[in-house]
Order: C-alpha cells, then sequence, then structure tokens
C-alpha cells in the first residue's frame, strides 16, 4: 500500500512536469529554440501570481484569469521585440539570449522581491484528500494539477493538429520562407508560440507556487524538469511528454522514499538510463 | 499600351556580395501568360524571388497594380494577389495534402479557387487529401504546390520549373491543366528550362542569360537560332 501510494504521487508530480515541459518542446518544434530562461519564467509567473492574489485577494486557481494573459503578452512581447532577432541558421545566438534573459530575471526578482521563500496560499483545498481504496490517499489539489495537465496537453494536441494557427506553427516549423510566401509573417507565427508557451508556463508557475516554497533560483531546476520530461518522452510528441513527466515523478517519488536524499538522483538516473538505452525517447515523432 | 499588372524596372539582386540580377526589366499584362527561358544560374529563379518578396532588389523598382512592392515582405505581397510555385515544389511535409491546400488559402484573398475548385482540377488530390503531402508522388505534389498557390486567389501567379524532376508525359498533363487556370483571368510567369513548353504555353517570352535580359518577344516571332544565341550566348 505504501509503495502505491508513493507511486501515485510521483503520477500526480508528472503531470506538472508535463507542463514544464509542454511549453519548452513547443518552442523549440515551432522555431528550433532552446528557451533556457523558461525555468526562470515558470518563477516570474509564480511572482506575477504572488502580486495579483495579493492585489486582488483572490485564491491561486482565479488569479490563472489574469496571471495566463499577462504572460501570453509577456511572451509575445519577448519573442517580437528581442528573440526573433536571434533567430537564424545558428542555434548559439538564442541559447545565449535566453541564458542571458534568465540571469536578468533572477535578479531582477531578487531586488524586487528579496531572496525569502514565498508560497501561494490556496486554503482549505490544499490539504483535502479523499481515500481511494484502503489505505491510499490521494490529494484534491495533486489531483487537479494532474487533470489540467492532462487538460492543457489534449489542448494544445487540438491546437496543433486542428486549427488554423497549429497548421501555421508547423507549416513555419516546415519550412520558414515557404510559410511566407503562404501569407504568414513569421515573426507574427513565432511570437503566437512564445506566447502559447508561456500562457503553458503561467498554469505550471500557479501549480508549483501552491505546491512549494519558491524563491528567485529555483527556475533552472524547473527547467532541468522540463528538459527531461521532453527527452524521455521523445521531442515534438506532446502525449510522449506527459509520460516522460510521469516517469520523471515516479522515478524521483521511488528515490525519495527509499532514502530523501535520492529523489533528485533517482529522476536524473531514470533520465540517463532512458537517454543511454533510447536516446530518441520513449515516443519520438514519426512524422506530423 | 495599358498599364501592365506588373512591371519590372531595372532591378539588380545580390546574394551577399554576388550579384545575380543585372537591370532586369519585365512586363506582365493582365491575364497574360509570359515565359521566362535560360540556363542555369541565369538568374531565373531570383527574378521570381524578388517579385514575390523573398528577396529585396538592391536598385531598380517593381510595380504590381499601380503600387511599388520591391521592398514589401513576402507575405505582404501574396496579400496583393502574387503568388509563386516554389522551384522543387516544396510542400510542407509536416501537413496533409488539404492542409497544405488550406494553409495556401490563408491570405484569404476573395476569388474563384477554393478547396472545392482546386480538386476540380486536379481530381487525384482529392482522392488524396487525408495523406501526408510526401506521400504524393512527384507530378501529384507539383499539382498540389500549383493548387497550394492558387488558394490565395492570386491576380499573377509566378511557376518555377513546374516541369523539373518530372516525367515528359506528367508535364504534358500538368501544362494541359494552365489554360484551365488562365482562363479565371489571372496572369502567369512561367520559368522553364523546358524551352518547347515554354513557348507553347506563353505569349511573351523573356530570355535570361548570366543575370541579364538576353532577348525579348513574342514567342511566336522568336526563331530556334535567335533562342539558342541568347541562351548560350554564342
Amino acid at each position: 500500500m505504501q509503495w502505491l501510494n508513493v507511486i501515485l504521487q510521483g503520477v500526480l508530480i508528472g503531470g506538472l512536469y508535463a507542463m514544464f515541459a509542454a511549453g519548452l518542446s513547443l518552442i523549440f518544434g515551432v522555431m528550433r529554440l532552446v528557451n533556457i530562461a523558461h525555468g526562470d519564467l515558470i518563477v516570474l509567473a509564480a511572482y506575477v501570481a504572488l502580486l495579483v492574489t495579493q492585489a486582488l485577494g483572490v485564491d491561486p486557481l482565479t488569479s490563472l484569469l489574469l496571471v495566463v494573459p499577462i504572460m501570453a503578452i509577456i511572451g509575445y512581447a519577448l519573442q517580437r521585440g528581442l528573440l526573433n532577432y536571434t533567430l537564424g541558421d545558428d542555434l548559439l545566438p538564442p541559447f545565449l539570449v535566453t541564458f542571458g534573459l534568465s540571469i536578468i530575471i533572477q535578479n531582477g526578482l531578487l531586488e524586487l522581491f528579496t531572496a525569502d521563500s514565498r508560497k501561494l496560499q490556496a486554503g482549505a483545498i490544499e490539504i483535502q484528500t479523499f481515500e481511494v481504496m484502503q489505505g491510499v490517499w490521494i490529494g484534491v489539489l495533486p489531483l487537479i494539477q494532474f487533470a489540467v495537465a492532462v487538460a492543457v496537453i489534449a489542448g494544445l494536441q487540438v491546437l496543433f493538429y486542428k486549427t488554423a494557427l497549429g497548421r501555421a506553427f508547423r507549416a513555419t516549423s516546415d519550412d520558414q520562407a515557404v510559410a511566407q510566401l503562404m501569407g504568414l509573417d513569421t515573426r507574427h507565427v513565432f511570437a503566437m508560440a512564445m506566447a502559447l508557451s508561456l500562457a503553458v508556463i503561467a498554469i505550471a508557475g500557479v501549480f508549483l507556487a501552491v505546491r512549494t516554497n519558491f524563491d528567485p533560483a529555483i527556475g533552472p531546476a524547473r527547467l532541468i524538469f522540463g528538459f527531461e520530461a521532453v527527452i524521455i518522452g521523445g521531442l515534438g510528441n506532446m502525449w510522449g511528454t506527459l509520460v516522460g513527466g510521469v516517469i520523471l515523478g515516479v522515478s524521483q517519488a521511488i528515490g525519495a522514499q527509499i532514502n530523501p536524499g535520492w529523489q533528485l538522483l533517482a529522476g536524473h538516473l531514470a533520465f540517463l538510463a532512458i537517454l543511454a538505452l533510447r536516446p530518441q525517447g520513449l515516443f519520438p515523432k514519426v512524422s506530423g | 499600351m495599358p498599364d501592365p499588372l506588373l512591371e519590372v524596372r531595372a532591378i539588380d539582386a545580390y546574394y551577399g556580395d554576388f550579384q545575380a540580377l543585372f537591370g532586369v526589366s519585365l512586363r506582365v499584362n493582365a491575364g497574360e501568360v509570359v515565359a521566362v527561358i535560360g540556363a542555369n544560374g541565369a538568374g531565373k529563379s531570383t527574378l521570381l524571388k524578388s517579385i514575390a518578396g523573398l528577396m529585396r532588389p538592391k536598385a531598380g523598382d517593381i510595380i504590381f497594380d499601380g503600387e511599388p512592392i520591391g521592398a514589401a515582405p513576402a507575405f505582404a505581397v501574396v496579400k496583393r494577389g502574387i503568388a509563386l510555385v516554389p522551384e522543387g515544389r516544396r510542400l510542407f511535409p509536416s501537413l496533409t495534402v488539404e492542409e497544405n491546400l488550406l494553409i495556401g488559402g490563408q491570405s484569404r484573398r476573395p476569388g474563384p479557387w477554393t478547396l472545392d475548385r482546386v480538386y476540380d482540377l486536379f481530381p487525384v488530390l482529392a482522392e488524396r487529401r487525408h495523406l501526408p503531402a510526401p506521400a504524393l508522388s512527384g507530378g501529384q505534389q507539383q499539382m498540389c504546390s500549383i493548387g497550394r498557390a492558387l488558394m490565395s486567389n492570386p491576380r499573377l501567379l509566378l511557376c518555377d520549373e513546374i516541369s523539373l524532376g518530372l516525367a515528359p508525359i506528367i508535364v504534358r498533363d500538368i501544362y494541359a491543366r494552365l489554360p484551365a487556370i488562365v482562363a479565371e483571368g489571372l496572369a502567369l510567369i512561367v520559368v522553364e528550362q523546358d524551352i518547347a513548353q515554354a513557348l507553347k504555353a506563353a505569349r511573351q517570352v523573356y530570355c535570361l542569360q548570366e543575370g541579364g535580359i538576353a532577348l525579348q518577344g513574342p514567342a511566336r516571332e522568336l526563331t530556334r537560332e535567335k533562342i539558342s544565341a541568347a541562351y548560350f550566348g554564342v
């Protein structure tokens, strides 16, 4: 029973990791940009949510109604005003610029909010649980978090394969020059992709901030979790990313159960094992 | 003479330091078919890319429908009514046949061309609408690429080497559809290495040689000798 509990908690936290990963995967897929600032943007979203909840007195989940559009606008502006200028045949410039951005965000948050740990308070829902079977308990909040993650992945999947915007993303990813011949302004398409990525980041950031303490320095570790989930699942496959997140979450939970110091190590080991045995990931993109 | 639909006035185009076009001028009237011929590297594709907005000419003007478009980016040019069928077809491999056509209609210009009309023109595409684009044969891909360009309801269609790498029977088949396309009133520039095909389809012919116009005139007045002299520069 104890192990079942552990694995279940791991699965549920995997949803959060999948949300860290989804935006990362989306941006790499559309514009071959490795966003090193991704983790710090998650933390930025958490602080935006902190401001919104404090200013309006709403609970964190309600604050998403504001935090998601705010982050999406930041994403659009960031891409149009900065990152579009770094894109080209060379992968290095966007890599370096987002690395710099990561440092700027961390230090900016440190100046504004100090290094104190913060947390979003979601109230009674944080500790509500129910017993699914004898001795197996599930928290309401982790369950909501996982359900939201599944909905986000499903939503991205529908958007990518059933809408005009998704078609534009895929076409631009295939061939930028010809996409322009179709009347697509690729600068706008890229900015929409970044806006979408940061909208997902906003959701991930709020759930992260409800779950644990956060401070300006925790971004890079979230970036690593996101990367690992993407690689485990296979690049370019959204459902694979969810599976990748779950595998990472379960590995960490099992590691922590054996020895609390092994939580992160176990996740990294699972990642390394998959990278060694199946470098293309579990569900690599076949086509499309 | 009526105002032409497209007027290219003495453009120079460069790839980096390499000059690909030297003062090229060209006129296309509404509804007219113009052929641009020339050997490999003569600047044919560069001319089409400049018109379509994929390259910005360093000197000269491109006037479309009375307005300069030389500095406009490709996505703006297509909205004004110029569509390019690029060399090598360049379908989007991640998209299905139908999605390729739909994205061609992304610019939402009104006009006669719809998904159904393209399927009427190329029925084989309708049968294969849900397949990924790379599953089509070369000729079918070319049809899809032409259909994709038509979906933007252009007033001027630019076709870059549509016969390249295709069997002669397929090329004849595709060229046989051109009259049906021109019948909708759009003007056409075909770039070809296949001179016979180009001369048959076009009224006006321009021959490029090393980035300049070596010969121009009505298709029926150009003799084989004149063309080969202009083509090879001998």
